[in-house]
């Protein structure tokens, strides 16, 4: 039976799921904004804009979830994240602040050349750096250098020896490029000048055969940047199918885009994406920071986790409905 | 600068900057809904131009509000990881039932800026309400999380440890309703007042421009109300201070000794060293009175307290003064505009109440930050009022000064820019001087 702390789990690695492929693809946005290029830059950087106005901020609010069940249920682990990733976390959310505010203020500001220009710069700056340092933390809750002491909830760290290491890096670079990936293939979709179609379906191709790349690097850095996950890896009789079945859906995707299906390749994408982090949730099960904290000793009383679980379902009755009307509205063809 | 001074710095300052935009967040909207609610039931273009122009800034300063509100959501943890170790658990019903009113503000608002042509004007005028309401519940939520750390409820300590969590009471704690109360009317007095000074400064040089005009009244009108009610709530809120954090108000009231008859202090200077404050007026038995409804009430002094749980008096006191001096200005303003309504004059066509108008544009966001510096200064040394200090919840990271720095100047950099941009917007306003023909968006 699985218990409220692992049910907590699973919503918080549904939130995350959902703000990779919302926040992230946004994200994705200001890597295209800033490789923008060719004789229709200015044609991309519109519809990248276009794109992601109306929903970033609706976007962005998944991490807020994410970070309260994080405190709610497992203040052990937030306790212990904090402290030990203060620094990538800092720098994430200047990226977060930057990437936001330029993106709004390029908006409001000016629509001259030089003026749109710099307010995009710092637009693709944040929206790069929030990734890579999102992805490094992941990397270093991964990898089992984070040594906590559940009962004085001291933690052992120099602050950045975690996540200042090739497996965290290489994970943050994939997080950026899959990200990139996902942007590049919702934008081909959502373009509609056949050429401005082809810019973002190119980008799409070259930002999946970087993604592959990335991976690959991450797995073969997991053997020293996360041995724990590695050993439980090898141990498990779905991981070597479940890697199968992601490698399967990467490659359909490529394919997909490759003879234009923009629908599916769209789907598959997320999939992947699903995938992905769905792999690494489990991968980490059941430690929530490894090796010392898991979803069972790390977790608030039960009292807690009902509460909070009822309190989740009936933000999700509303959450959802307007959701969907969100996207249904901004996202369907006028 | 020590660690915990520097952290302690930052987090001030985040509140600081944070809560201008989320007060904007929270009473921009209504103002929005009025104005188009007024232009549906008259189909009069000017309040279609009017809510149009009002979100524009509404927009970029809802962005700024929400980034920085995000800094604050991890900078909890950031900077004091002990606090949320002990407390994420039992806090943490306001700030998921705030997440999601957060999550259908931003949802809404993302169809209310760029839906203008998307929805029909009915969809597009109830997702501006959305907005309003999730936008006073955000507010409501967090104000409620903060009011646990001044009258902590909801659990029982058993070894240093919370046990037997209830969420529910915690939400409901002691101070939750005073002080949610005197917060959103807070947002909606300082917001109404702002918007309303900056119409007033355009319609001295531009008097029968139709667009300030109308906005003028609208934002008036909603400040008004919550200043002429703020005081009613502050009362409220000083007997609950005086009720659980006897201290607190001590030092709000610059008291350092236990009185039967204790004097209403105005103004001064309180002295730790001597423990007496100067240079006030003292209007006498007042603060009894205005405590305990009678005039022998007693108030417990400072001295009544061990010296190491004293907050920094003068500060507290000083903060407290400004905010109720601003207040006091407001209802004023508020008064004399009802009174002026109510002989039917024209409040935009009285060159000095335009002026007086403006002078109280800056005091509600003063007022703010004053009050905020009472509750959260006069809550040291504690974090957890009588629970856990907040020397004992900050972070073991070195080197704090640096993020301190950082945030500061990428918020400054913010300022300006936001000032910048809206000051633009201001200038750039539509003049219209007589009724349009009735038309759709």
């Amino acid at each position: 039976m699985i218990t409220l702390a692992e049910l907590v789990g699973v919503v918080m690695l549904v939130s995350l799921i959902f703000y990779a492929l919302g926040a992230g693809a946004d994200f994705g946005g200001g890597v295209w904004d800033l490789f923008a290029s060719g004789p229709r830059a200015k044609q991309q950087r519109e519809l990248i804009a276009k794109a992601i106005g109306p929903i970033w901020e609706a976007n962005h609010v998944w991490l807020i979830l994410v970070v309260v069940l994080l405190f709610v249920a497992f203040p052990q682990a937030f306790s212990a994240i904090s402290i030990a990733l203060h620094i990538p976390l800092t720098l994430m959310l200047i990226g977060i602040v930057l990437r936001g505010s330029a993106f709004v203020f390029r908006s409001y500001d000016l629509q001259t050349d030089e003026v749109q220009r710099r307010w995009s710069r710092l637009f693709a700056v944040g929206s790069i750096i929030a990734p890579i340092m999102l992805g490094a933390c992941v990397g270093a809750v991964a990898s089992g250098d984070i040594r906590v002491d559940i009962d004085s909830g001291r933690v052992q760290t120099n602050f950045f020896s975690q996540w200042l290491a090739p497996f965290p890096i290489a994970i943050g670079l994939f997080a950026l490029a899959l990200f990139a990936f996902l942007a590049a293939v919702y934008l081909s979709l959502e373009a509609e000048e056949p050429e401005l179609k082809e810019d973002f379906r190119n980008r799409a191709l070259w930002a999946g055969v970087g993604v592959g790349v990335l991976a690959f690097l991450c797995l073969y850095l997991s053997g020293k940047g996360a041995p724990l996950i590695r050993a439980g890896l090898a141990k498990s009789w779905w991981a070597v199918p479940f890697q199968l079945l992601t490698a399967a859906v990467a490659l359909a995707g490529i394919g997909t885009l490759w003879f234009r299906k923009f629908w599916a390749a769209r789907i598959l994408a997320i999939t992947q994406v699903t995938l992905i982090i769905l792999g690494w949730g489990l991968a980490q099960f059941p430690y929530l920071v490894e090796p010392d904290l898991t979803f069972t000793n790390s977790a608030a009383p039960e009292s807690v986790l009902k509460l909070l679980l009822i309190a989740l379902a009936a933000g999700a009755v509303l959450l959802f409905p307007s959701l969907w009307y969100l996207f249904r509205v901004f996202k369907t063809r006028d | 600068m020590s660690d915990l001074l520097a952290a302690r710095s930052q987090m001030a300052m985040s509140l600081a900057f944070h809560i201008i935009f989320a007060v904007v967040g929270i009473a921009m909207p209504l103002m929005m809904v009025i104005a188009e609610w007024k232009w549906l039931r008259t189909r009069d273009d000017v309040y279609l131009t009017l809510a149009k122009q009002w979100a524009k800034g509404t927009a970029i300063l809802f962005a700024v509000g929400a980034v920085s509100g995000t800094v604050l959501s991890f900078e909890l943890g950031l900077l004091w990881p002990e606090f949320m170790r002990y407390a994420g658990p039992i806090i943490g019903m306001p700030f998921s039932l705030e997440g999601f009113a957060f999550f259908l503000e931003a949802i809404f608002l993302g169809i209310y800026l760029y839906g203008w042509k998307r929805v029909s004007p009915w969809a597009h005028w109830y997702a501006g309400v959305m907005v309003a309401l999730s936008g006073m519940l955000s507010g409501v939520f967090v104000v409620t999380a903060n009011a646990w750390m001044n009258t902590p409820a909801g659990f029982e300590i058993v070894d240093g440890k919370p046990v037997n969590i209830d969420p529910i009471a915690a939400m409901l704690n002691p101070a939750a309703a005073q002080q949610v109360i005197h917060m959103t009317l807070a947002a909606y007095a300082a917001v109404g007042f702002a918007v309303a000074a900056i119409h007033a400064f355009m319609l001295r040089r531009d008097r029968e421009n139709l667009f300030h005009r109308r906005a003028f009244v609208i934002a008036f009108v909603v400040g008004a109300v919550a200043s002429v009610l703020q005081p009613v709530s502050g009362d409220f809120l000083a007997r609950q201070v005086f009720r659980y954090q006897p201290i607190k108000l001590a030092a709000m009231e610059g008291q350092f000794e236990t009185e039967q008859r204790a004097p209403l202090r105005i103004g001064g200077w309180p002295d730790e060293e001597t423990e007496t404050t100067r240079y006030a007026l003292e209007i006498p038995a007042a603060l009894s009175l205005l405590v305990h409804h009678r005039p022998d009430g007693e108030i417990k002094g400072l001295k009544e307290f061990p010296r190491d749980e004293w907050p920094p008096v003068a500060i507290v006191h000083v903060s407290f003064q400004i905010m109720v001096g601003c207040g006091i200005a407001m209802m004023a303003a508020a008064l004399i505009g009802a009174w002026l309504m109510w002989r039917k004059r024209k409040l935009a066509d009285q060159r000095w109440f335009l002026n007086l108008v403006m002078f109280c544009g800056p005091l509600g966001f003063i007022a703010i930050e004053t009050g905020w510096t009472v509750t959260e200064v006069g809550r040291q040394p504690w974090v957890i009022y009588g629970l856990m200090r907040t020397a004992d919840a900050v972070t073991p990271m070195p080197g704090l000064i640096v993020p301190f720095i950082s945030f500061t100047l990428l918020y400054i950099f913010l300022a300006f820019v936001v000032v910048f941009l809206l000051k633009r917007q201001v200038f750039q306003s539509p003049r219209i001087l007589k009724k349009p023909e009735r038309s759709n968006p």
